[in-house]
């Protein structure tokens, strides 16, 4: 397929295994790891998905999620988010912030896949 | 997202009426520096036979003690103005000791 | 006429009523019963020795010579007053927050308490007003000599009668000025006596200018008519002098020792300031109200030649009103005597505090170590102060021959002080001025000051030849005294303020800029310039907290840390409360003085602490305790005291209780938040790459291998997040078995740091002290370890100065060993001190590696192993202390 994602995500172990499932189908994975800074990388990149985790150094995913909705080249660009805070409360806020699909770790990876498709299929 | 709800209406009012007072003292000694340089566009008998008459000093010792009288009226008013806007939260904070 | 004699026995007689007033007001203050003295209308009244002879006396001639003129020496303090919310408000606020007992000890407190720039404001300022004190002698002896009648001027011995005059003053002053030295500076006789005085001439000159105006000019009507019928009838005005003599008015009502002394020491309650910001110019506006009539009546009804300085005298006395001139003269008399007595005690505690008694210590340092009651020398440097202080105006009369040359003085010594300005005001609203900056304002702006202004007035010839002045020093042309630079045609005191003040400025601010301040000076910088942001906590139950802080900073200084240390928790524990600061209860103090005294001199210590503390509850117990009438009353206050005391501390405890539950349960809702992030994180990478194991074909074995590990490192970080947890509860529940056992301190800290330093990845520097003893432990060494590598990681994570330090320090003491980190990061913010040792607690929430645990747990291990683990306050930097008990410290081989 030759899409292209990028992955926002602190934990180590987490990128390899997302990396690990994303590269197996084809995609073009990067990866981000500083949320002060994500928001540039991502209209830098234009990417086709962004996996973006709800907690992260220097700014959350929340905040990233907002202020990326808020420029209207990226306001149909598929998200989806990750949290292992398990929060209800955070759901919410997630959706109403825009989010495409709000998932909660830890996830089983064929979830992450198929959501995966969904949204990009959504996107075409 | 639902804000807590706001303070009530005559508190808001309170502390921006006590904020508006503070911005007329900042501002009383200006005007009364403005006022009290209005003499030096006085002609005076030193600016030569072509200057207008200078001013007769009876008129300007009124215009000098006008000026002052009114700093001094304004100056009694914001503080009695201050001190009733800002008793009722004074005696809070004092009661807090 | 009235004989001198009668007018001498008038002058005694009101001098008699003005010591038994302020008499009467010191008793009663002493008995507690001194509200009444300290009323905002006693403040604003004693502002008005700003209104001297000169004023009194002067501004009718002033006014007889120049018309308007002379207004401008009220408007700027008007103004200054009018806009007190700009800068007197933050003035008074410091001066109190400080304890500033003068304009030298404000400066030198801000520039880092320098005693040389507190010396070099002390001297400026004796040559700056002495001459002036000269001026206001000359003003009684020449009052004095109007009554005596041009035939009789021989019969009066000017000299003589100024003499007695300043004799009179000095023991007015000596008793009135010295009698209590800690009291914060304040002085309630003297203050309600210039209260009494400033009625006496304002009703004086209100008295002549209502006879003049409706007894000799026949209404207000007539009264305007003749005014510009006189020789002063029209407006004429130099423009310059106008503008400059305002601002120099209004820079010299700021800077004025005198005035400092009433509108900042003796200042009892700021909301005070804010009626006399209306009632003050309303005083100056009824004192010079009558002045312009005055002087036209004056320059019309007497003959050609007269003396304008005295028409307030003369006129009446001309129209055979001898009642009304003597009461004028009492007010001209008022002026005078007011201005000497506040003029002289400011600047004698200037003197004995930054000269005389710096001097006195560091001579006796020398000798045997200082004990004793060093308060009596104090008191005595002082009481000598103001005898020179007057001597040297009386001699500067004497000298100056009483002449012409004074009366020019009144501008110039305004000048003079007005270069204390740059340097105050800077001072209290740029944080980038410095000690250096300052300095080189005060002597550049001095020194102009002196060559343009001081010595010409003497006249040409006198001090700076003729030729200087034609053709500038060493005959360079752009240094002449009254045209520098070569600019010529500027009216010399408009030259001399506007170079001086301009050059004073210029060079504090490049100074300032180029210099680089010391710690000590930032920090009060810093306090000054954000004096309110700190002080509205000082108010309620805070101040309590913040004074002992202040206490704790200052006998760290003198005490050294460790002392201090053990002396505040010692208190701390005695009543009962928790944390490292005790309330400043007055037997604290006390107790405090006594050891400070041991050190320093008593004088100093009580000065010091009284600086402190303040404050009118301390003053009144004083006071109290100082009138010891009787027993009884003195328990009874004692008992109410201790109950006041208590009900404090519970209203404190139940305060410090709700505030910690409110902080906890909020934090108890972010930390469900953080375990299940700290739960699921190492999860979700177990689940994930264990379906990846599970679902993928064909998976390498080196894939395999590396997807295992990260399964099994996620598993171990899941068990050690349980571990803490378990950790915690067992010891919170007493469970925990201790393995004691023994081993050198300095083992178990080296091995802290090689395990801590291991596992990460950020550098810290760890220095420990070579020098230190071999200390033997007796205890549960695994746990003490689990401390320190706690403590070690802590600041490897949280340290964000550029080069991370961590300083490990170990002490002994009489009662436990303590182990101290010091590293150089940002301080943790104060209201978040109380919160770190408990669970769940994180102070940087950026990071997500650890759970918040750690030093709850440390807390608990210490709590087990008898000691403790407490976070000092200190200005820059953490410093965590690790306190064993001396039981579990074996004696050194």
């Amino acid at each position: 397929m030759g899409k292209h994602v990028l992955l926002v995500e602190d934990e180590l172990n987490i990128i390899e295994a997302i990396r690990f499932l994303l590269s197996r189908e084809g995609w073009q994975v990067d990866t981000h790891s500083d949320g002060a800074t994500a928001l540039a990388t991502i209209k830098d990149m234009r990417p086709d998905l962004v996996v973006l985790d709800y907690m992260l150094p220097g700014k959350s995913g929340l905040d990233i999620l907002t202020e990326l909705r808020a420029d209207p080249a990226f306001q149909a660009l598929p998200v989806l988010m990750l949290t292992a805070r398990g929060q209800s409360r955070d759901r919410e806020m997630a959706e109403r912030a825009g989010v495409s699909r709000f998932m909660t770790k830890p996830f089983s990876n064929t979830e992450v896949m198929t959501a995966v498709r969904d949204l990009v299929q959504l996107a075409q | 997202m639902t804000e807590p709800s706001p303070p009530p209406v005559f508190l808001e009012r309170r502390s921006y009426r006590r904020r508006r007072i503070m911005d007329a003292l900042r501002l009383l000694p200006v005007a009364g520096v403005l006022l009290w340089l209005l003499p030096l566009f006085w002609p005076t008998a030193a600016d030569g036979p072509d200057a207008p008459a200078p001013l007769a000093m009876s008129d300007a010792v009124v215009y000098v003690f006008f000026v002052w009288v009114v700093l001094i009226l304004a100056g009694a008013a914001l503080w009695w103005a201050l001190r009733a806007s800002a008793d009722p939260t004074e005696g809070i904070v004092r009661d807090d000791r | 006429m009235a004989s001198v004699n009668q007018l001498i026995a008038v002058s005694l007689g009101y001098v008699a009523f003005l010591f038994a007033i302020a008499f009467f007001a010191e008793r009663a203050a002493a008995r507690g019963r001194g509200g009444w003295l300290r009323s905002p209308l006693v403040y604003t009244l004693s502002l008005s020795i700003y209104c001297t002879a000169w004023t009194f006396y002067g501004a009718v001639g002033y006014a007889a010579r120049s018309g308007m003129e002379f207004v401008t020496i009220y408007l700027g303090p008007s103004l200054v007053m009018i806009g007190w919310w700009w800068a007197l408000r933050k003035l008074v606020r410091i001066g109190r927050v400080h304890r500033a007992t003068s304009v030298a000890d404000l400066i030198s407190a801000r520039y880092g308490k320098s005693n040389l720039l507190a010396i070099v404001v002390t001297v400026m300022a004796v040559i700056g007003v002495t001459p002036y004190i000269a001026l206001q002698l000359q003003s009684v002896t020449l009052s004095l000599s109007i009554f005596s009648g041009p035939e009789g001027a021989g019969s009066l011995n000017q000299f003589r009668a100024a003499f007695w005059v300043a004799f009179g003053l000095a023991i007015f002053t000596v008793l009135f000025g010295t009698r209590n030295l800690n009291a914060n500076e304040r002085h309630d006789g003297v203050v309600i006596a210039i209260a009494v005085e400033a009625v006496v001439k304002l009703v004086a000159l209100l008295a002549v200018g209502v006879f003049v105006v409706w007894g000799i000019a026949g209404g207000l009507g007539p009264m305007m008519d003749r005014i510009d019928t006189s020789p002063i009838g029209q407006w004429n005005m130099d423009r310059s002098r106008w503008v400059a003599l305002t601002a120099l008015s209004a820079a010299a009502f700021l800077a004025l020792p005198r005035m400092f002394q009433v509108m900042v020491v003796e200042n009892e309650d700021e909301r005070h300031l804010q009626i006399a910001s209306w009632a003050f110019p309303l005083y100056l506006m009824l004192m010079s109200l009558f002045v312009v009539p005055i002087a036209v009546i004056g320059l019309d009804l007497m003959p050609a030649g007269s003396n304008p300085d005295l028409f307030v005298l003369t006129v009446p006395l001309s129209e055979g009103r001898v009642g009304l001139a003597t009461l004028s003269f009492l007010g001209g008399f008022s002026s005078a005597t007011s201005m000497v007595i506040v003029a002289t005690l400011a600047l004698s505690t200037m003197m004995s505090n930054h000269v005389v008694m710096p001097v006195w210590l560091s001579a006796r340092a020398e000798g045997a170590q200082v004990s004793g009651d060093v308060r009596d020398v104090v008191i005595l440097a002082r009481r000598a102060s103001i005898l020179m202080i007057i001597g040297l105006g009386y001699l500067y009369y004497r000298f100056s021959g009483g002449g012409a040359a004074l009366a020019a003085i009144g501008l110039i010594s305004f000048a003079g002080v007005a270069q204390f300005l740059p340097a105050m005001l800077g001072g209290i609203f740029w944080r980038g001025a410095t000690r250096w900056g300052a300095l080189a304002g005060l002597v550049v702006g001095f020194t102009v000051w002196v060559y343009c202004s001081l010595l010409p007035s003497f006249g040409p010839g006198a001090v700076l030849s003729v030729a200087t002045f034609d053709n500038g020093l060493w005959g360079i042309g752009w240094l002449r005294p009254l045209a520098l630079f070569g600019i010529e045609g500027i009216d010399p005191t408009v030259h001399a303020v506007a170079w001086s003040l301009t050059l004073n400025t210029a060079v504090f601010l490049i100074v300032s800029l180029v210099t680089f301040p010391e710690p000590l000076e930032r920090l009060q910088g810093a306090q000054f310039v954000n004096v309110f942001d700190h002080s509205t906590q000082a108010r309620g139950w805070d101040a309590a907290l913040a004074t002992s802080e202040d206490l704790m900073i200052m006998t760290q200084r003198i005490l050294g840390a460790e002392e201090a240390q053990i002396l505040f928790r010692a208190e701390a524990r005695r009543q009962g409360v928790h944390g490292q600061l005790p309330e400043p209860t007055q037997a604290f103090l006390q107790h405090l003085e006594r050891e400070l005294a041991a050190s320093v001199g008593a004088a100093t210590a009580h000065a010091m602490i009284s600086q402190l503390v303040g404050g009118a509850s301390v003053s009144v117990q004083e006071l109290m305790a100082v009138a010891d009438e009787s027993a009884q009353i003195l328990e009874y206050s004692n008992r109410l005291e201790a109950k006041s005391d208590e009900l404090t501390r519970t209203a404190r405890q139940l305060r410090e209780a709700n505030q910690k539950l409110t902080a906890l349960s909020v934090q108890k809702d972010a930390f469900l938040s953080q375990i299940s992030h700290e739960l699921r994180t190492p999860m979700t990478s177990i689940r994930s790459f264990s379906e990846i194991l599970r679902d993928t074909e064909g998976l390498g074995e080196v894939e395999q291998t590396k997807y295992a590990s990260i399964i099994h490192g996620e598993a171990i970080r899941l068990t050690r997040l349980l571990d803490d947890l378990l950790d915690l509860s067992v010891l919170e529940n007493g469970q925990v078995s201790l393995n004691l056992d023994t081993g050198q301190l300095g083992d178990v800290l080296a091995q802290s740091i090689l395990t801590a330093q291991a596992g990460s990845a950020r550098h810290l520097e760890v220095v420990r002290h070579p020098g230190e003893d071999p200390v033997r432990l007796m205890t549960d060494l695994d746990r003490l370890n689990q401390v320190f590598i706690n403590l070690i990681t802590n600041a490897q994570k949280y340290c964000d100065a550029a080069e991370p330090r961590l300083e490990i320090d170990v002490r002994r003491t009489d009662t436990a060993v303590e182990v101290v980190f010091r590293d150089n990061g940002t301080p943790i913010a104060p209201e978040a001190r109380a919160l770190i040792f408990e669970k769940f607690a994180r102070i940087n929430d950026q990071d997500g590696s650890g759970a918040g645990l750690g030093l709850a747990i440390c807390r608990e291990i210490m709590t087990r192993l008898g000691g403790d683990i407490t976070l000092d306050p200190t200005l820059k930097g953490n410093v965590f202390v690790v306190r064993l008990p001396q039981l579990a410290a074996l004696a050194a081989q």
